[in-house]
């Protein structure tokens, strides 16, 4: 099975967020793997070991994300691919036709991607790319496995998919929605996105990071991808970048449990006009 | 103003054959984009009897929709995002807006990246403010929350793309109703299903009577003090009594007092109710940036150092389990004098 996990290089949640300049100070940040993305790799990993096949991790980033991949490849992802975003526009859409090139070629047969990244947290970028590529797809995932889906049997159409693939295989997806943990069956070739909970993601072991230095990562540009200025045209762009509103303490209250209880109540109704 | 293009188009969620309040606080956000003289349609998706859809539809009228289209089919039942992506896509053909809007839900989540891609425009998510750009022609200005709410952007659309708009629930006042006669008119949407990639074969629904995190207007969050998966009895009280939800810290969730669908932080969810009630978490980074938002922030912590403190409008420095009780008490009293 083909499978390709979409991944991020994101600041630390534990970072505190510094602007200069009308931009966030990069300097003495400490960089991740965004943390759902480590999901989904990890269950990409899970899945290569059930049923065989490779993965293979694609990043969009600047030269620092080669570290984020070298880890996946320590993971036990067999190669990687980096699209570099010098030169692209600060724009979903233009990412997403990026990504979605690069991962056509890659005719998988599942690609897993992080329910969204916590830098942004659009969660768009993924589903953008299963729209673009007409693949199926099952976000915020929190379980998943893959099945013969027994042809047409299920009613289900085939994927859009231009390279075919799949196999006639479906994925079983618990997903986790508003309504409740809803269990889906979609048609590979498909996308997923994965939601904490899905599985806890290994570390990288001494062998994996001695042998991920002798692993493929291709670092290409978009030039490369055969994507010209218009698909690459931005429709949004970035207006100004602020500070959250600042947040004073308030006020602690005193007295025994049963008094700060009873104020507390007080000043939600009164002050803070509540209830 | 007589310019009666349709300037946008808003996708009604509904929950369980009911309106999301989501829906109307898009609807606001639509025909705050629009602008005066802009007409704002919307469109109903669903599977269940049309009663329930009907009663939606009229509402959306009496707030400002000038025409509500209704997809009613039976490939809607459950959902597969590519039939309700369709049915929007069915929408964008009779409307032919510029700008749709859509909660950013679940299924909004889902939703808007497909109908982005698929007509080539672009995605703005998670809005919590608008700043309409006015009749000079300037683009609005969408804030959205970056690394959860450690930092905000502005972001505005490029001149001639189609405009995608997820809002976040709670945050942007909800359309008010138009005077009367001023109602927008309902009609069925011819629609004709894709081929269905999607099949649910199940829902496991959440204990009845729970409140959504997302658009809660209390929250009762648990953290590492609560010691146990019991230990979150006296918070679901309180949050009981108040009409709100339960959340959790990362801490509570790692250590397996609770299932990480409550999770609060910047892995988890970012929430703004009205008020939120943090009980023996101490206040990491991560969970600030998901939390810090909300209007009125109360902390119960026994560490009277606790980071949480910081940004807590009133603070017990106390044990929970004594607190938290005496809390529920105190406000079931006062409801019932009230109430």
């Amino acid at each position: 099975m083909q499978l390709v996990v979409l991944i991020k290089q994101t600041f630390d949640t534990e970072e505190k967020i510094e602007l200069a300049n009308g931009a966030v100070a990069e300097d003495g940040v400490k960089f991740i793997m965004n943390p759902y993305d480590e999901y989904a790799l990890e269950e990409a990993l899970r899945l290569r070991e059930a049923h065989g096949g490779s993965v293979t991790v694609v990043s969009c980033g600047t030269d620092r994300a080669t570290e984020t991949l070298r880890t996946a490849l320590a993971m036990g992802a067999d190669e990687a691919v980096l699209i570099a975003q010098d030169g692209l526009p600060d724009d979903g859409s233009a990412v997403a036709a990026v990504l979605a090139t690069a991962v056509r070629e890659l005719k998988p047969d599942l690609v897993l991607a992080g329910l969204f990244a916590v830098d942004r947290g659009a969660g768009s970028i993924a589903l953008q790319v299963a729209e673009r590529l007409g693949l199926p797809s099952a976000s915020a995932v929190l379980k998943l496995s893959v099945e013969d889906g027994g042809g047409a049997a299920g009613g289900q159409a085939a994927s859009r998919a231009s390279w075919g693939g799949g196999d006639g295989r479906i994925a079983v997806a618990e997903r986790d929605t508003e309504w409740g943990v809803e269990t889906v069956a979609i048609p590979l070739p498909a996308l997923i996105t994965a939601q904490q909970g899905l599985n806890e993601p290994r570390y990288p072991s001494l062998p994996g990071i001695m042998k991920a230095k002798r692993k493929p990562l291709r670092q290409l540009g978009a030039a490369e991808l055969g994507l010209d200025a218009a698909a690459l045209a931005p429709r949004t762009e970035r207006a100004s970048l602020l500070p959250p509103p600042a947040r004073a303490a308030g006020r602690k209250l005193s007295g025994a449990p049963a008094e700060q209880a009873e104020q507390l109540a007080e000043l939600l109704q009164r002050e803070a006009k509540l209830f | 103003m007589t310019d009666t293009t349709v300037k946008a188009l808003v996708y009604a969620e509904c929950l369980d054959g009911k309106l999301r309040r989501v829906a109307l606080e898009a609807l606001g956000a639509a025909r705050l984009l629009a602008g005066d003289g802009g007409s704002v349609h919307a469109v109903l998706v669903g599977g269940g009897p049309g009663a329930a859809l009907q009663e939606a539809a009229a509402e959306l009228a009496a707030r400002g929709a000038g025409v509500v289209h209704v997809v009613d089919d039976p490939a809607l039942a459950g959902f597969a995002p590519e039939a309700y992506a369709a049915a929007i896509g069915a929408a964008v053909a009779a409307a032919q807006p510029s700008i749709i809007v859509l909660g950013h839900t679940a299924a909004g989540r889902e939703l808007a990246p497909r109908v982005a891609a698929g007509i080539g425009g672009g995605h703005v998510a998670d809005v919590t403010a608008i700043e309409p750009g006015g009749d000079g022609g300037a683009a609005a200005l969408l804030t959205r929350p970056l690394y959860a709410g450690k930092a905000f952007e502005q972001r505005r659309f490029l001149p001639g793309a189609p405009q995608v708009i997820t809002v976040r629930p709670n945050n942007l006042p909800v359309a008010e109703p138009v005077a009367p006669g001023g109602e927008g008119w309902i009609a069925a949407l011819p629609y004709q299903a894709p081929p269905l990639w999607t099949v649910v074969r199940g829902i496991a629904r959440k204990a009845g009577g729970t409140v959504d995190l997302a658009e809660a207007d209390v929250i009762v969050a648990g953290g590492r003090g609560v010691r146990s998966p019991e230990g979150f009895a006296p918070l679901a009280a309180l949050a009981e009594v108040l009409g709100g939800a339960v959340g959790a810290s990362r801490g509570a969730c790692d250590a397996g007092y609770c299932d990480y669908a409550l999770q609060i932080g910047q892995t988890g969810k970012t929430v703004t109710p009205k008020l939120y009630i943090a009980c023996g978490i101490s206040g990491a980074i991560q969970h600030l940036a998901g939390m810090s938002q909300s209007r009125v922030i109360v902390a119960i912590n026994k560490d009277p150092e606790a980071p949480i403190f910081g940004v807590a409008d009133y603070g017990i420095v106390g044990d929970l389990f004594e607190v938290v009780p005496l809390l529920t008490q105190r406000f079931r009293t006062l409801f019932n004098k009230t109430g």
